[in-house]
């Protein structure tokens, strides 16, 4: 049963389709995405964003994959605009033009969080593997000229962090209201090119001092978030604001999550929205009651004055690094198993920059399926 | 302090959208991922933030409204926190 004082989401995140153009080697998609050819239809996904706004959600994400590739993104737009949602659409920007810009204005989309790989032509469309560069900042200005809020996202890794100025000065040519400097989140193929991804630690810290000085110029003008890798840090991040407690995700094929990695960890039935109710996902499930309250947590969390603060962090990171979710997050330094984090830190400083990447796409995806059979 | 006749009109920045929920009982402010819960006071001022009237203007109409002698300075203080925040721009 649930706890009494589990309130509905204030998040859903839809992720509306694994098709993307682009094949980015850090996407936290999942690795057998090819298999999940099932994607909800327009209806049940209208169906899905009354459930969820009956029991408070506000905010959507519109994700995927890309979501521009779905064709009904403007219908399940404007559904969502007539519920009250605020709708941000998270785009690689591939696949828009300036008329569809403004037609998804028309659709009632509140804003759009467009993505870089880099700042430098030559390595974003490496990394995105395909020349996105220029049509990137070409929608860039067709989004501000049509009143969007616009969000620029750099995911940050080992090849792109020394580039921070670069970033935040794109991003001010651009007239980007906010900058998420988005550090890579190793779950799905960014997992499996963690090695190659992973910053040092001393960009990390220079990062994030010459982040801070544009900040302390910029002030609100250009908000900017900087998102540090947990790996470098000696306490969790508080994931997900707590598992079941204000974000719910939807996957293409309409499995209802607590956050997008958590289809990875063994154990789980999780809900599908085709099947049951998002208030009996939400409420009722086992996916979801699992890892709710502290009742589930083992030592150190346990007994740590801390745990109502950072909820034990990620429960899919504790499973990659120790096997059992319900592990402390061993990020934190009062794991007892740290030192696994500390080895990867440690063999990502020996990994060549010259070695592969495996990019995200179909035959990749076959391919480790293959390998893993 | 804010002069009762002089200075721009103000407005609820285009970014952001103000809007009643039902299920938190309150008022939300609404931007690119985020949001804020507002009290019921806060609500109030910036409802009155349509681009039609002036920092002394929403104040006079306020006092008039509710009354109170420290009415003045507290919506000002707001009102300087909600521009810091880029809740709020000259119309």
């Amino acid at each position: 049963m649930p706890e009494p004082s589990v309130k509905g989401p204030l998040w859903l995140l839809a992720e509306l389709t694994y098709a993307c153009p682009l094949q980015c080697p850090y996407c936290s998609n999942p690795l057998d995405f090819t298999h999940r050819h099932q994607e909800l239809d327009t209806a049940t996904w209208k169906r899905v964003l009354d459930e969820a706004r009956e029991l408070g959600a506000l905010q959507l994400g519109l994700s995927g994959g890309e979501p521009l590739v779905r064709q009904d993104l403007d219908e399940i737009a404007a559904h969502a605009r007539g519920l009250g949602y605020y709708s941000n659409l998270i785009t690689s920007g591939v696949g828009l033009d300036a008329g569809r810009v403004r037609e998804l204005k028309q659709a009632g989309i509140d804003h759009i969080q467009l993505s870089f790989q880099s700042p430098e032509q030559q390595l974003n469309d490496y990394m995105a593997g395909t020349s996105a560069y220029a049509h990137k900042v070409d929608m860039a200005r067709a989004v501000k000229s049509n009143g969007f809020p616009m969000v620029l996202c750099f995911v940050v890794y080992r090849d792109n962090i020394d580039q921070i100025d670069r970033m935040l000065e794109l991003a001010r040519e651009l007239e980007a209201d906010y900058v998420e400097l988005a550090t890579v989140q190793y779950y799905g193929w960014a997992q499996v090119n963690r090695q190659r991804l992973l910053p040092t630690l001393e960009q990390v810290r220079r990062a994030e001092l010459e982040t801070r000085a544009w900040q302390e110029r910029l002030g609100s003008r250009m908000k900017i978030f900087f998102v540090v890798p947990d790996y470098y840090e000696r306490r969790p991040k508080p994931c997900m604001n707590g598992w079941g407690s204000v974000f719910l995700t939807v996957t293409p094929d309409g499995t209802a999550l607590p956050c997008h990695a958590a289809r990875q960890l063994p154990g789980f039935s999780f809900p599908n929205l085709r099947e049951v109710s998002v208030e009996h996902a939400w409420f009722h499930s086992d996916g979801f009651n699992r890892f709710r309250g502290d009742g589930w947590m083992k030592e150190p969390c346990r007994s740590c004055d801390e745990k109502d603060k950072d909820f034990g962090g990620c429960r899919c990171q504790a499973f990659q690094f120790t096997g059992d979710p319900a592990n402390a997050d061993p990020v934190c330094e009062k794991s007892p198993l740290r030192h696994l984090v500390d080895e990867v830190l440690q063999q990502a400083v020996v990994t060549s920059a010259e070695s592969p990447l495996v990019f995200r796409n179909p035959k990749n995806s076959r391919k480790i399926a293959a390998d893993a059979a | 302090m804010a002069d009762a006749t002089s200075g721009e009109p103000i407005r609820l920045s285009p970014k952001m959208r103000l809007q009643w929920e039902k299920a938190q009982n309150a008022h939300v402010l609404l931007y690119p991922e985020g949001m804020v819960q507002l009290n019921e006071s806060a609500a109030v001022i910036l409802a009155l933030c349509d681009g039609s009237r002036t920092v002394g203007a929403i104040t006079q109409e306020l006092i008039q409204r509710f009354g109170g002698e420290t009415l003045a300075e507290d919506v000002t203080e707001f009102l300087d926190v909600a521009r810091s925040h880029g809740w709020i721009v000259d119309a």
